[in-house]
């Protein structure tokens, strides 16, 4: 455990910092681009995990708790939000028959 | 007995209510008894209060609640009950009473009769608060209730828009007068910094002559208002179109009376200003002596008796104007009773000749409807002063007190009375006698009107044939109750005319004589030579201007309502239409304008909000990061 610990601390901090970017990013894009509602919740968590990695590792940067518990947090949150979110995708594709998110256009003024 | 006194006001109140929220879905005839109720009890409460005054001689002051309180300024709704009030309150709901009744049968079989019972109890309210308040300002309230009512009423039957008209000019040419009386409120307020009659009146003397000249004259302008007199008596006759017991109870009986009642109210500002009474005497004079001219010529039965009345509160500012108020009050009494009468008689005319109005469509109507006849003879003989009548006591004594005064006064007042003899007895002959001149089926469908209606006009009759006994002069010793009655209300300096027993006597039989021939000659062209108004292209010179109301009318609508029309339409069309219009409407195409533009990006399309969304976090991102 030790090991897996130094091996962690060895990595520089900002190798995070450029794998989080390029996670959000990735994320980003695939919630503009992608059409299909279950690839953009995918991608929404991505984001967010984007983001708790960076926290993690800040967080054993600035040897402070702080950070890894705002990480279970944003977990928490996250696996409600998949729920709820998964269960509007599901309603939405019992009633138009389709996960294409274009369809959902009723909104419009 | 004070604490009836809120109920004699609230129970009209309470009938009008009633009457005015649910009247719709009550029986016709319960809406009649409730109305007629809420008027007769309280005239019942008032003989109490009337009992209570006559054995102490004490007015009553009750002060009900406190109405509001700016800083030091505290308005009170009170009721200042003396022997002029009450007297009032008597006329006001006995006769009220009475033309509820006449009302119930007279507009059984009109669709808005609740409506209209709504509106009577009503007006009695506004019209006892005039008369009991306590203060200029409880007065005015009511002044400004009865003005609604009277407006209500004159336009009840308000799809004619001919109705809605007279209705407009009469509230239009009341708020004229009304801002004289509000001008007088605002000086008395600045002088006393107070309106109650008791801190104001018996402090008369303490301000100065001016003052009380200027405040004389615009409490004048207010009766001038309500009362009808020249400039502003146009409305009255116009106030015909409403129902006939309206024209009976509000612009005969009692809501005109409301300026002699002001005057009589405040007597001791207008007797500590002669110009002020010289001003009333002498458009009193005119405004009678022209009306009378009218009623001559006038065809139409409610128009001619509308003038009459005109005329005859021109008799009482008279008595005002040479300061024989007792005398005024006197011929307000009668005068309600007799020309209430006259009034409820000729709506029992016009029901059996089924709306009809024009005298020369009568005639002979003597036979068809005898009650009607009886009555109607009564209260003509009433009227025009007929000997031992109601009329003749208080139409006598204004003479007297006139010739006292001044003896041309003596001898305009005169030809007053023998210009009412002339217009009252055409009026009766042409009705009653000669040949009914109306088409066939009008003759068919004679008949007289119902108990409900005929039993108001025997009361009344009663009441004009005994009125008189209300005030017998000393000539026949009698006591001269009335005037006895309403001296403590007097507090001003009277100046006190005399004249010898002999002269009154004289006075009195040069009357007598002349109405006497005056009725025997009407007799004859009316009755025996069967003679007949000419129709209205036929009448010629002096007549034409007076069958013309002296043009009156035309010189209001030429020199007041037609510029201010003018104007009206100038300001419609080029400061309403090109300006107003344009700002208005371009404010509304220029966001609607904008609306469309932006409702563009309302696209409903979900990438587009989350690009936007992204973009703007970013946007927010650089903005920080650089500034």
């Amino acid at each position: 455990m030790n090991q897996v610990t130094a091996l962690i601390n060895g990595v520089p901090v900002d190798h995070y910092v450029y794998l989080s970017l390029i996670l959000f990013s990735i994320g980003i894009v695939g919630v503009l681009i992608r059409r299909n509602m279950i690839v953009v919740l995918m991608c929404i968590e991505l984001m967010l995990n984007a983001v708790n990695l960076l926290m993690a590792a800040f967080s054993t940067y600035l040897n402070d708790a702080a950070g890894q518990i705002f990480v279970f947090f944003i977990m928490v949150v996250a696996a409600a939000e998949a729920a709820v979110g998964l269960a509007v995708l599901i309603m939405i594709y019992r009633n138009t028959k389709s996960v294409d998110i274009s369809n959902l256009d009723k909104l419009k003024g | 007995m004070a604490q009836t006194i809120p109920y004699i006001v609230l129970l009209p109140l309470i009938g009008f209510v009633i009457n005015g929220l649910f009247g719709s879905k009550l029986p016709k005839n319960f809406i009649g008894i409730l109305g007629t109720l809420m008027v007769l009890i309280p005239f019942f409460l008032t003989i109490g209060l009337f009992m209570e005054i006559h054995s102490t001689g004490q007015p009553i002051q009750y002060t009900w609640f406190n109405w509001l309180t700016i800083s030091e300024i505290t308005l009170n709704i009170g009721f200042y009950i003396d022997q002029l009030s009450v007297w009032m309150m008597m006329i006001i709901t006995g006769i009220g009473s009475v033309i509820h009744i006449y009302s119930a049968g007279y507009m059984h079989d009109d669709e808005g009769l609740h409506k209209f019972f709504a509106y009577l109890n009503l007006f009695i309210f506004s019209m006892l608060i005039l008369i009991m308040g306590s203060s200029y300002l409880m007065m005015f309230f009511g002044w400004e209730g009865v003005g609604l009512c009277s407006y209500l009423l004159i336009g009840f039957w308000y799809k004619n828009k001919e109705y809605g008209y007279a209705a407009r000019k009469a509230f239009v040419m009341n708020r004229i007068g009304d801002l004289g009386f509000l001008l007088a409120m605002f000086m008395i307020w600045n002088q006393f910094k107070s309106l109650d009659f008791v801190q104001i009146l018996p402090n008369i003397s303490n301000i100065d002559n001016s003052t009380i000249t200027v405040i004389a004259l615009l409490l004048f302008v207010g009766a001038v208002g309500k009362s009808a007199q020249l400039p502003l008596f146009t409305w009255l006759p116009d106030a015909m179109a409403g129902p006939t017991p309206v024209s009976a109870l509000i612009h005969a009986a009692t809501m005109v009376t409301a300026g002699i009642y002001l005057i009589i109210r405040s007597n001791a500002i207008f007797l500590s200003s002669e110009l002020a009474q010289e001003v009333i005497l002498v458009i009193a004079l005119v405004t009678s002596l022209m009306s009378a001219l009218i009623a001559l010529q006038q065809n139409d039965i409610k128009k001619v008796l509308a003038y009459s009345t005109v005329s005859q509160l021109g008799l009482m500012f008279v008595a005002l104007g040479v300061g024989a108020y007792d005398t005024a009050l006197f011929h307000l009494t009668t005068h309600a009773f007799f020309k209430a009468l006259l009034f409820l008689g000729a709506g029992s005319v016009i029901h059996a000749m089924g709306g009809e109005q024009d005298l020369r469509s009568m005639g002979g109507l003597k036979k068809y409807l005898p009650s009607t006849y009886w009555t109607f003879l009564i209260g003509t003989l009433a009227i025009i002063g007929f000997p031992l009548m109601s009329g003749f006591f208080s139409k006598d004594e204004i003479l007297a007190k006139s010739f006292a005064y001044a003896p041309v006064v003596w001898g305009l007042v005169m030809a007053i009375s023998i210009l009412t003899a002339f217009y009252m007895l055409r009026l009766f002959y042409l009705t009653f006698f000669g040949d009914f001149k109306g088409t066939h089926h009008q003759k068919d469908h004679l008949h007289e009107s119902p108990a409900s209606m005929t039993i108001p006009l025997w009361i009344l009759a009663i009441l004009s044939l005994a009125g008189g006994l209300l005030n017998i002069p000393e000539l026949f010793h009698g006591n001269h109750f009335l005037a006895t009655w309403l001296s403590p209300v007097i507090t001003g300096k009277v100046e006190a005319h005399h004249i010898s027993h002999a002269t009154e006597w004289i006075l009195m039989g040069v009357t007598t004589i002349i109405i006497l021939s005056i009725l025997f000659y009407s007799y004859k062209k009316y009755a025996v030579n069967k003679a007949i108004a000419p129709s209205d292209d036929q009448v010629r010179g002096l007549n034409k201007t007076f069958a013309n109301k002296f043009y009156i009318d035309d010189f209001y609508d030429n020199v007041i309502v037609e510029p201010v029309q003018f104007s009206s339409r100038i300001a419609h069309d080029y400061m309403e239409k090109s300006l107003i219009d344009r700002i208005v409407e371009g404010t509304g195409s220029l966001v609607k304008g904008i609306a469309n533009l932006l409702r563009k990006t309302q696209n409903g399309n979900l990438e587009v909000y989350l690009l936007g969304m992204v973009v703007g976090a970013i946007l927010i991102f650089l903005y920080n990061y650089w500034m």
